[in-house]
């Protein structure tokens, strides 16, 4: 099978405009009698499900959560980018898809993030319509910020609280359409198939978690705005329910599963603390804003520092190696995550990480304190030369702008930050791989789209921060509803889609026998047993480095571990009930399976990019270093075993930008 | 740190449920409440015990999952925080810990320490919202200039994350501070003027519809929140309220 990847002709910046020209419509009436599931109820699923319905179509939604109020783009905490340009700092809808494309290490697709520069400023229009309080400068109109691996402030934001405020906002809109009948929702449902009628996506089957009960559900067209597989890592910044289940199931019926290996690590996260840990707290990237990356000089004060024996307050400024302000002056602490990510493992295995394991870097803020406490001693009359009175009125600037960071930092660490620097280290965060779509945000899969992290589009090989919530809604409140209208126009006399067919009996079946065979397998380990184990390869072989006999070896052992679970692993209780080890056993399953695609599909790209980093393929500095020849989309077709996938690549084609070595100095 | 856990353990929404004892040793106090409750399930497994169901998803105390009443509190002794973000360190060698689900008619329990808070999603269905088309044809958002003092309360009301700990604190099991963050959002922005009158009736008629109680102006819900959540925010829903009936 080709891929088609359906991007419009003509112009970069008329692509999207031509093609909604042309693109086929649903008459109002006839959307009344068109059904559509959505799975997932982020950003990207919570604001494509209230399109629709808004549109007329029939909505099912489903979230595994309780409400859809608690999917995990709600933790986001940064910002959201949008080019509008108010600052007047030079941003445009051409400089916004430069930085993306470039940012995401020239492995995105052109023309779709083109689309995704263009409909930003529609998002920021939109929210704010729905009342999403963004912040605000004493004039009354919206602030803005900068975020890493960029060089004008075009990020929109809520305190630390990004995310969660523009769920909220597309959840409100859910919220009306619910009220109008217009959305049915079904929480506590997870998705556990996709039913395939005449090759094309028709419904699924769905478990009630409440209940135990295998529901059939049908429509004419399947969404999935599913997230990203970062738990595959088992410890990630993602919650502890995001899985990669729906969007599996979906590449075994035949959609394909692009650049799996492309997963985002996050620079500023809290470091682990020991083995009982079951997740990584992230804390906003817009703290490099302000703080200061750092780690002692000498290897002497690393290990004092180690050993408890000598403060970070002590160490002398010329003691001290700002690594990336050296490396990297032009872009100093604001260097894209996927450098930050690096430059601080590769301090720490030189052997100068902060904290008792050896992994962590010091994130300090000690020179913001006094920056803006002179301001504000100039501006209040007081005596600028008084550093303990500048030191207070610098806190209390960088407490309104990051107190909620500080005050979660404490919590977790039981250290001040404000007296102490915070320690961070990388951890696993977004995943840029994902179900491959086409312009049209179409599967490989007639009938099935993905949207949001779920897909695999627009980030390229490394995501810059305060683009994911754009892209999620941007595919759910501007693209989606266009383009499924050109698909399902073909649908206005095809009537109700029947659930009594051989179809969903066959996919009902198999989801009963996954099910009855995990419940009555009476093995010796519970799932996490299996899911830390499988963890721990993922980390150590296909993590921030990766060399290929590692992810040769990374294959086997997961092939092994999955036959290990399949054998071993033990559920209690029943499944007509609510039975969380049992949901999970399914979505580790999974996990094992993607795993070995994930290493299989590393190996493969012999070059470094983004967050993938193959050690055989670095610049003398150290740097990644990209080969034209891997210019492409890797798009992996189900065969059965992960190990037997058949690689099908998308070239990238690059018309509008050239395509350069990634320089930050 | 050893401790002893007495859990409410209840099969279904059918089942009677009763209190259990249970002993955990080596607890460290790096953990987090949940990461305990996830050692001591680990063991019962082993055991061929059903593990304790409980909440939970983001574990960085914003998705509002978590829910437990800890020694006779939502969320626990620590203010401030969900049951996520509370650590062992907060308790001492030796401790008996009452762990419970959040208890109000309004929320039945699912199983064990689970509830059902899909009352604040209905009461959400019928007004929590503003009536704007999502096709992103509005007009540019710095023509809707606002002030900041506004907009910082306006974004402080909505904050909430719909936990229920207000609920679960309050004598009465009112959902009031919860509403009323929700009203105080619209009611403070401009957008949601237009709309406010029918707003604050809905959501009220919502909220009683199912079964909550009336406030009594007793402050624990704002003392139990993990997010702050003021009382400003019931003040100002009950003028909104009186209003919207005046009104009429």
């Amino acid at each position: 099978m080709a891929l088609d990847s359906k991007i419009p002709e003509g112009p970069l910046a008329d692509k999207w405009t031509n093609h909604k020209n042309k693109i086929n419509l649903v008459n109002p009436a006839n959307k009344r009698n068109i059904d559509v599931i959505v799975v997932g109820t982020g950003l990207a699923g919570g604001s494509a499900a209230a399109t629709l319905a808004e549109l007329g179509y029939n909505v099912k939604a489903f979230c595994f959560q309780d409400s859809p109020r608690r999917a995990h783009s709600i933790a986001a905490q940064g910002g959201i980018n949008a080019a509008k340009n108010y600052q007047g700092d030079g941003d445009s809808t051409y400089r916004l898809f430069y930085d993306t494309v470039k940012g995401g290490d020239y492995r995105s697709r052109e023309a779709n993030v083109y689309r995704l520069a263009e409909v930003s400023t529609n998002i920021i229009d939109q929210c704010v319509a729905q009342g999403v309080p963004f912040a605000r400068e004493y004039g009354g109109l919206l602030d803005n910020r900068s975020f890493g691996g960029v060089l004008v402030s075009r990020t929109f934001y809520a305190a630390g609280q990004t995310g969660q405020q523009l769920l909220l906002g597309a959840y409100s809109a859910m919220n009306r359409q619910i009220g109008r009948g217009k959305i049915k929702m079904y929480n506590r449902h997870e998705m556990l198939d996709v039913v395939i009628v005449d090759g094309k996506a028709r419904g699924i089957i769905a478990r009630d978690l409440v209940s135990g009960k295998i529901e059939r559900h049908s429509a004419h067209a399947v969404v999935l705005g599913t997230g990203g597989y970062g738990n595959v890592f088992y410890l990630s910044t993602n919650a502890m329910g995001s899985n990669v289940t729906a969007a599996w199931k979906a590449h075994k019926r035949g959609a394909f599963f692009a650049n799996p290996c492309y997963t985002q690590i996050h620079p500023t996260c809290i470091p682990v603390s020991g083995d009982h840990q079951s997740k990584l707290t992230l804390m906003s990237e817009s703290l490099r804003n302000d703080g200061r990356i750092w780690v002692p000089k000498k290897l002497e004060d690393a290990e004092a520092i180690r050993a408890g024996k000598l403060k970070p307050t002590k160490i002398a400024e010329e003691d001290r190696d700002y690594y990336l302000e050296r490396r990297y002056p032009a872009f100093g602490n604001l260097v894209p995550r996927d450098v930050a990510s690096r430059a601080a493992k590769e301090r720490c295995d030189a052997g100068y990480g902060v904290n008792a394991t050896g992994e962590a870097v010091y994130l300090d803020f000690a020179d913001a304190f006094m920056r803006y406490g002179r301001e504000q001693a100039l501006v209040k009359g007081l005596d600028v030369n008084d550093d303990v009175l500048v030191k207070k009125l610098g806190q209390e600037v960088v407490r309104t702008k990051y107190g909620n960071l500080f005050q979660m930092y404490e919590k977790i660490v039981d250290e001040n930050p404000y007296e102490t620097p915070m320690m961070i280290y990388p951890a696993v965060h977004y995943t840029m791989g994902g179900v491959w779509v086409d312009y049209n945000l179409m599967t490989t899969i007639p009938g099935c789209y993905a949207i949001g992290e779920a897909n695999f589009s627009d980030h390229g090989a490394n995501r810059l921060g305060a683009s994911a919530l754009m892209q999620g809604l941007a595919d759910g409140y501007f693209v989606l509803p266009y383009t499924i209208g050109d698909y399902l126009a073909d649908d206005i006399r095809t009537g109700p889609i029947p659930t009594d067919t051989k179809e969903f009996d066959e996919a009902e079946k198999s989801v009963r026998d996954n099910i009855n065979h995990l419940i009555n397998n009476k093995g010796k380990h519970p799932v996490d047993y299996f899911h830390k184990r499988l963890g721990k390869i993922m980390w150590n072989k296909c993590g921030m480095s990766r060399n290929a006999e590692d992810l040769k070896s990374a294959i086997d052992e997961i092939a092994e571990l999955r036959a290990e679970f399949w054998k071993d692993v033990m559920i209690p209780g029943s499944a007509d009930e609510y039975n969380e080890e049992l949901a999970k056993a399914g979505r580790v399953a999974d996990f094992l399976e993607l795993g070995e695609l994930f290493a299989k599909d590393a190996l493969q790209r012999e070059e470094s990019a983004g967050g993938h980093f193959r050690e055989e393929y670095q610049t003398p500095e150290g740097e990644a270093k990209r080969r034209k020849e891997f210019q492409y989309v890797s798009a992996w077709e189900y065969k059965g075993e992960p190990k037997d996938a058949v690689l099908h690549k998308e070239e990238l084609v690059y018309e509008n930008i050239e395509v350069k070595e990634r320089s930050y100095k | 740190m050893n401790l002893t856990l007495k859990i409410w353990r209840q099969k279904n929404a059918n089942d009677k449920g009763k209190m259990v004892d249970y002993k955990i040793n080596d607890v460290s106090p790096d953990m987090s409440f949940l990461e305990m409750l996830d050692v001591l399930n680990s063991g019962l497994i082993l055991k061929g015990e059903e593990p304790v169901a409980f909440d939970h998803d983001c574990r960085e105390g914003i998705c509002g999952s978590c829910s437990l009443y800890i020694n006779g509190e939502a969320h626990g002794p620590d203010r401030g925080v969900t049951t996520c973000q509370l650590h062992m360190r907060k308790f001492k060698d030796g401790d008996t810990i009452y762990i419970e689900p959040f208890r109000a008619t309004a929320f039945p329990v699912i199983k064990d320490l689970i509830v059902d808070r899909s009352a604040f999603d209905r009461i959400q269905n019928a007004g929590g919202f503003i009536s704007v088309n999502t096709s992103g044809n509005t007009i540019d958002a710095n023509t809707i200039p606002i002030n900041k003092h506004d907009a910082d309360d306006a974004f402080s009301a909505a904050t909430c994350i719909g936990c229920g700990a207000c609920v679960a604190s309050c004598k009465n099991s009112s959902a009031m501070l919860f509403v009323g963050a929700k009203v105080s959002q619209y009611a403070l922005l401009p957008q949601g003027r237009v709309e406010a009158v029918d707003r604050v009736k809905n959501m009220v008629a919502q909220m009683d519809l199912e079964g909550f109680g009336n406030c009594t102006n007793t402050g624990a819900c704002e003392v139990e929140c993990p997010k702050g959540i003021s009382l400003e925010n019931i003040a100002r829903m009950n003028r909104e309220y009186l209003f919207a009936n005046i009104k009429d």
